[in-house]
């Protein structure tokens, strides 16, 4: 069994091409009001860079690579990680007004106590 | 033989992160599926950082004497990295966000010039091909990081001013082009050429410190107004390199999430420049300051005061208003105050929606998360599209920190700067009331016309202050309003 992957030349394009065109669908689809939480759930999903980053690092034989492979993956982690918890933080703040003033009153209080835990 | 497991693994958790980013982003296209949406994402990623750890078993021969020091740095870097920025995450304030933005983009523009640093230093592409989409990916990811760093120290006030120099244009040309040549001296290297004065791993270091040069020089003379545009711009560069260098990893799942960012910061970047009516290359390009300003004296009538309580109690007895919200909202941070006075309207049975303009804020909407995080419900905010013709049979609207995105000069005057920029009719409610510091011009320098028309009269005062006074004022009517 060969598991080698091969994304060579025109395969590639064609990688490239499908997952521009979906990018391009999905992110159509969501409403300006989420537009920070996308650019930020975005920025989020370009940090698997650090996937990238640990495989260079893996790699390095010598003092350079493995220098510039610990900024990479420093930098990749700090990519994902960061825009994780920012679009998490941001997506729980969106809530939708109730029936019950009294119930909308509660989604506040919750609200006020997620951001105090964090 | 020993390799086939990992390898397979490895393959997997890819497939499924990939899958995954996909799928979270599609749930992404509704307030009420979205939370979930980055959830689906966040496990993706954890998969496949995990299984990322399996490449220790695939490993050359020749990086073998220094897997431990290797594992070692890496679970150092992923510990600090995303520690660090975890809790940055957590602790960064709503109005801050774009720059919050800024640095995650610059980091992983950063992280994918680094694997492309790795990679030609360590000599490890094969062909021409790949060296050269390395070089490509390594180019973007460094522009991004240091543009990022420039855009981040405008974003949070460390660079006030933008730095403007005649024939700066083709200084950045000259930048961009030498930095094209460097690129194309290291493929030659590659090829077996010789006599290139310098050798190759001198001129890769020339080459990143050239494209970081362009990065500053690129970001420096951008206005703050254009900031969401900037943002997106560097969100499809980021992607975009990191997209390549997974191609030259051989790893699809980055290929694929790194194109898909890419689309999807090219998508906003284009809604950006629609917004301003100007062209991405006019952003990029031109200074937007130095545009002709509108005459004085071409606009008729004179500025009206209003007190802030005559004001509430209009809208206390309207039937329907709409509010146009602007940064400057925020920049009093008065959204909580804005949101209690709305809740005392709607208590007493008045319509209230709140008018969002697509470049309210300084990255793409961002005014909604600031909304959001007041408590306002979501199905109280409504884009230009959807509201703009609201506005005809609003008995109100209130104006509180926008001015450019209500001037009605944008839709008659070929004068303006801002002419043909798409913009909310706040001017043809009934009434129009703008709560503002004081007279003076917005953020662009443009007079507003609106201000001078007969059904607008202004609320002098800082935003937070206004709104205590108006919530007193309909408080004070008694229990029927509160």
């Amino acid at each position: 069994m060969n598991l080698e992957i091969a994304m060579t030349g025109f395969v590639a394009l064609y990688v490239f091409m499908l997952a521009g065109f979906a990018g391009w669908v999905i992110i159509g689809n969501v409403p300006a009001i989420l537009h920070t939480p996308l650019m930020s759930g975005s920025n989020f999903v370009h940090g698997i860079v650090v996937v990238g980053g640990l495989y260079a690092l893996f790699n390095a034989t010598t003092s350079l690579e493995q220098a510039i492979g610990f900024f990479a993956v420093l930098l990749g982690a700090g990519n994902a990680a960061g825009g994780y918890a920012v679009t998490d933080r941001m997506l729980a703040m969106f809530t939708t007004s109730d029936a019950k003033p009294n119930h909308r009153h509660g989604h506040a209080h919750a609200r006020v106590h997620h951001l105090k835990k964090s | 033989m020993l390799t086939l497991l990992p390898q397979l693994v490895i393959g997997a958790a890819d497939l499924c992160a990939a899958f995954l980013f996909l799928f979270g982003l599609k749930r992404m296209s509704s307030p009420a599926t979205a939370p979930s949406g980055i959830r689906v994402a966040g496990v993706g990623m954890i998969a496949a950082v995990l299984a990322s750890f399996l490449y220790v078993f695939t490993v050359d021969a020749a990086a073998r004497p220094h897997l431990l020091v290797n594992i070692a740095l890496a679970v150092t870097a992923l510990a600090i990295g995303g520690g660090a920025a975890w809790f940055a995450g957590r602790k960064v304030a709503m109005t801050a966000m774009p720059q919050m933005v800024a640095i995650y983009n610059g980091m992983g523009g950063g992280a994918a010039g680094g694997i492309a640093a790795v990679e030609l230093f360590g000599s490890h592409t094969h062909g021409a091909t790949q060296l050269a989409v390395t070089l490509l990916g390594g180019l973007i990811g460094a522009v991004s990081l240091s543009g990022s760093a420039i855009a981040w120290a405008k974003l949070d006030g460390v660079i006030k001013k933008s730095l403007r120099v005649k024939g700066q244009q083709y200084a950045n040309a000259a930048v961009m082009i030498a930095t094209l040549v460097v690129a194309g001296v290291i493929l030659a290297a590659s090829l077996g050429a010789s006599g290139l004065l310098l050798t190759t791993p001198t001129w890769i270091w020339i080459f990143f410190g050239l494209a970081l040069l362009f990065g500053v020089l690129m970001t420096l003379p951008i206005g703050g107004a254009d900031m969401p545009v900037v943002i997106s711009i560097y969100n499809a560069f980021t992607g975009l390199a990191v997209g390549l260098e997974g191609f030259v990893l051989q790893n699809p799942a980055l290929m694929i999430a790194g194109m898909v960012v890419g689309a999807a910061g090219l998508l906003l970047t284009l809604l950006m420049a629609k917004a301003m009516n100007r062209s991405v290359a006019n952003v990029l390009f031109t200074n937007f300051g130095t545009a002709p300003k509108a005459k004085a004296g071409a606009i008729q009538g004179e500025e009206k005061p209003v007190d802030a309580s005559d004001a509430a109690i209009k809208m206390r007895y309207a039937t329907s208003v709409i509010i146009v919200p602007g940064y400057g909202l925020a920049a009093a941070r008065a959204q909580q105050k804005l949101y209690e006075f709305v809740k005392l309207l709607v208590a007493a049975k008045v319509s209230v929606k709140f008018a969002i303009h697509p470049v309210a804020g300084r990255m793409p909407g961002q005014m909604d998360v600031l909304l959001a995080e007041a408590g306002v419900p979501y199905d109280m905010i409504f884009q230009l599209d959807d509201i703009n013709d609201d506005f005809v049979t609003a008995d109100v609207a209130l104006v509180i920190g926008a001015n450019d995105v209500v001037n009605p000069a944008a839709r008659t005057d070929k004068s303006s700067p801002i002419f043909g920029m798409p913009i909310l009719n706040a001017d043809k409610a009934k009434q129009v009331y703008v709560v503002k510091r004081g007279q003076g011009k917005g953020y662009s320098g443009i007079v507003n016309a609106l201000f001078y028309s007969p059904n607008c009269e202004m609320v002098y005062g800082d935003a937070q202050a206004v709104l205590v006074k108006m919530i007193e004022a309909v408080r004070g009517l008694g229990a029927a309003a509160a």
